[in-house]
């Protein structure tokens, strides 16, 4: 479903190349780890992904669905089905958490042409996905992620993730800055949307996180490219031996 | 040999000279108003218009900007308030209209006002029905020599005077609209009191509308007086048209422990000054000034405040945000001064500004005087753009950029807005913001 093809990207100043041919599938119900070092690329490669602007791609696709999304906008993504769950969200001072979900949610549906949800609606779909997430009413009223402890922070990304029911998930060392029951809840959270027709690409420093979800493949990357792919148990195998043969390799 | 130098006048000073003069028997009053209203000239004439050279006024150019000086305003006429009742149509509650700086009666629904409030035109008190509520006028210390005031005083027609009974809890906010007629280009100077007694609480709401196809030149006052452990919430929406030149000043006098919470949205206007003066004359008196300016095209606007703590134990807090876009200007000086024996005084200053357009202009000028060594006092001024890395937080979760900027501007001018208390109101004010965004 994601298919990334000899992707090279720059700093959008041009002075320093950060993804170098870079290739990637993500197929269907398919669970991905991208694993490796500080400054492979690893985040850079996510954002590209979403559509930050501050990249420039020189070259190569990224296709969702068999359509090239690079030219579209952060948001036109969005709606096709992307959603980065950040390393580290945003705080959005004087937006009440609930709004901010229900124009997210309803700006998705409208670009694809679809029925907004009404208030009732939104709020007993929002309400039934926050308890799943143990995320209580009064965060809701909050503003979006202000005064959110790290574990709240990333429980409100899973919690955006489920609301929007993106076709691919990409979650940005979603596991820092947590402790070990934040790390169960966000990780339970991720499992309960795994389905047939969603693919996850999961980006982690550490083997830990993938004991909660486990991947379907991992890939190790560096300096801009993946330099080797396996199943689950090449996590525990760089978690033993460190990226000092990849590096090598690269 | 010394040399007088008396610096030339323009001519909008010889204008206003020559409209004092023909005009000042005229104008309401006793004797003791007529000898304020000599007084107050005298100190404007001496200080002229204030210009760029005056501290106070340096990025408001007022001499520059005034070149032509409107006639008085006349009481108004039938058409005049038969059309501001129309505009009048969609407020509710208790309302006391002035129309072009004219008290209205059949404009107003005084029978509503609360049990506890006392109203009395500030025709009837210049003209010497309430000598104790005359002292009050002009009376803050810290807004002496102030130009616009001694314009207003010298000028005033009439006003809103509102008093209450210590103890007075009143919960239903009381509107003071203030219109201009369409077409009609003159110049008004409203002066309008609030006398609030010991232990007291109010909420007055201050709406400025109008204007519209002239260039009326608008230059009103309210002074509030607040007594011990009173409260007021004051609210201010000025929405004048886009022609009006329009001085605004507010001056609070804070009794021991009263608190002042004033709030203005300003969005109105072509050339516009609100002036704020607070002064701590008991200890412990808590006095909250906070506001929202929107501009954009060539407005130009200044909020202008000083905070004077002259007693022990005084608490302020100003927050301002402004959103300035297309070729508009905005201006924001506050100075918060802590008098030597003002000790314990904790005060907290911060402007902030998003510059939407690249010809956008922001002039922040805070500053304190401190005179006092045991105090707390910090302010910050900060000027930016809409901040990219929030912004593509919003779009990567769906919000179209258009959408996503109008989330960020309400958010940042949110942060304001949530303290006023009255909460039709603070959703009113909420409304404004979003009409000013989805005409943008």
């Amino acid at each position: 479903m994601l298919e990334i093809k000899n992707l090279h990207v720059a700093i959008e100043d041009g002075s320093k190349k950060i993804l170098n041919g870079l290739n990637l599938t993500v197929h269907k119900g398919e669970v991905a780890a991208i694993m490796g070092p500080n400054g492979s690329g690893k985040s850079t490669l996510s954002y590209v992904i979403a559509g930050k602007p501050d990249y420039e791609v020189l070259d190569g696709e990224i296709l969702l669905d068999g359509v090239n999304i690079l030219k579209m906008e952060a948001n036109e993504r969005a709606a096709a089905g992307v959603f980065l769950a950040f390393q580290y969200p945003i705080e959005i001072p004087g937006v009440a958490t609930m709004t901010f979900l229900k124009a997210a949610l309803n700006a998705q549906r409208k670009q694809r042409g679809e029925d907004v949800f009404t208030t009732p609606e939104f709020m007993k779909r929002t309400f039934s996905a926050a308890d799943k997430l143990q995320i209580n009413r009064d965060m809701l009223k909050r503003a979006l992620n202000v005064g959110f402890s790290g574990g709240e922070k990333k429980r409100m990304e899973i919690l955006q993730m489920a609301l929007l029911e993106p076709r691919i998930c990409i979650l940005d060392e979603t596991d820092s800055g947590l402790d070990i029951d934040a790390l169960r809840i966000v990780s339970e959270g991720v499992n309960a949307l795994r389905s047939p027709d969603r693919g996850f690409l999961v980006i982690t420093h550490y083997q830990r996180l993938l004991n909660h979800i486990v991947p379907d493949v991992v890939h190790v990357m560096n300096a801009g490219r993946i330099v080797k792919s396996g199943g689950k148990e090449l996590a525990l195998e760089l978690e033993a031996n460190g990226y000092r043969d990849y590096q090598a390799a690269a | 040999m010394n040399a007088i130098i008396t610096p030339l006048k323009t001519a909008a000073e010889l204008a206003l000279i020559q409209q004092f003069i023909a005009q000042k028997a005229k104008l309401s009053g006793d004797a003791a108003t007529h000898a304020m209203r000599e007084d107050a000239f005298a100190a404007f004439q001496a200080l002229g218009l204030p210009n760029k050279r005056v501290e106070h006024w340096h990025y408001t150019d007022l001499r520059k900007e005034m070149r032509f000086i409107q006639p008085l305003a006349d009481l108004p006429t039938q058409a005049q308030i038969i059309e501001a009742k129309a505009a009048l149509a969609h407020y509710e509650g208790v309302s006391l209209v002035l129309l072009n700086g004219a008290f209205v009666p059949e404009l107003s629904n005084i029978a509503d006002l609360p049990q506890g409030v006392i109203f009395t035109s500030m025709a009837d008190v210049l003209g010497g029905s309430r000598p104790d509520l005359l002292q009050h006028l002009g009376a803050l210390d810290v807004a002496k020599g102030d130009h616009a005031l001694c314009l207003n005083a010298a000028f005033m027609r009439d006003g809103v005077v509102l008093e209450l009974a210590d103890n007075s809890q009143i919960d239903t906010p009381i509107a003071l609209i203030s219109l201009c007629s369409k077409g009609l280009n003159v110049s008004s100077s409203a002066r309008s009191l609030v006398v609030v007694g010991a232990g007291a609480k109010l909420t007055v709401i201050e709406i400025h509308e109008g204007g519209a196809e002239c260039d009326a030149q608008v230059n009103d006052a309210v002074e509030f007086v607040l007594g011990a452990d009173s409260k007021v919430e004051h609210i201010v929406r000025q929405d004048m048209a886009k022609r009006t030149l329009y001085l605004a000043t507010v001056t609070a006098n804070l009794g021991p422990k009263a608190e002042f919470n004033s709030f203005a949205l300003v969005q109105g206007g072509g050339f516009s000054r609100r002036q704020l003066y607070v002064q701590y004359s008991g200890e412990g008196a808590v006095a909250g000034l906070r506001g929202v300016t929107m501009l954009k095209g060539t407005q130009f606007a200044d909020t202008t405040l000083i905070m004077d703590h002259a007693k022990a134990n005084g608490i302020s807090r100003e927050l301002f945000k402004h959103v300035v876009d297309g070729d508009a200007t905005g201006v924001y000086q506050g100075k918060v001064i802590v008098r030597q024996h003002a000790q314990k005084t904790d005060g907290g200053m911060k402007s902030n500004t998003l510059l939407l357009s690249d010809t956008a202009t922001m002039n922040n000028k805070p500053e304190l005087e401190i005179f006092a060594d045991d105090v707390v006092c910090g302010h910050g001024a900060t000027v930016g753009a809409l901040d990219d890395e929030l912004l593509f937080y919003l779009m990567a979760r769906g919000l179209p950029k258009p959408e996503a900027e109008r989330l960020m501007i309400q958010a940042f001018l949110g942060e304001a807005i949530e303290f006023v208390e009255h909460e039709p109101m603070r959703d009113a004010l909420n409304a404004e913001v979003d009409a000013w965004l989805s005409e943008r």
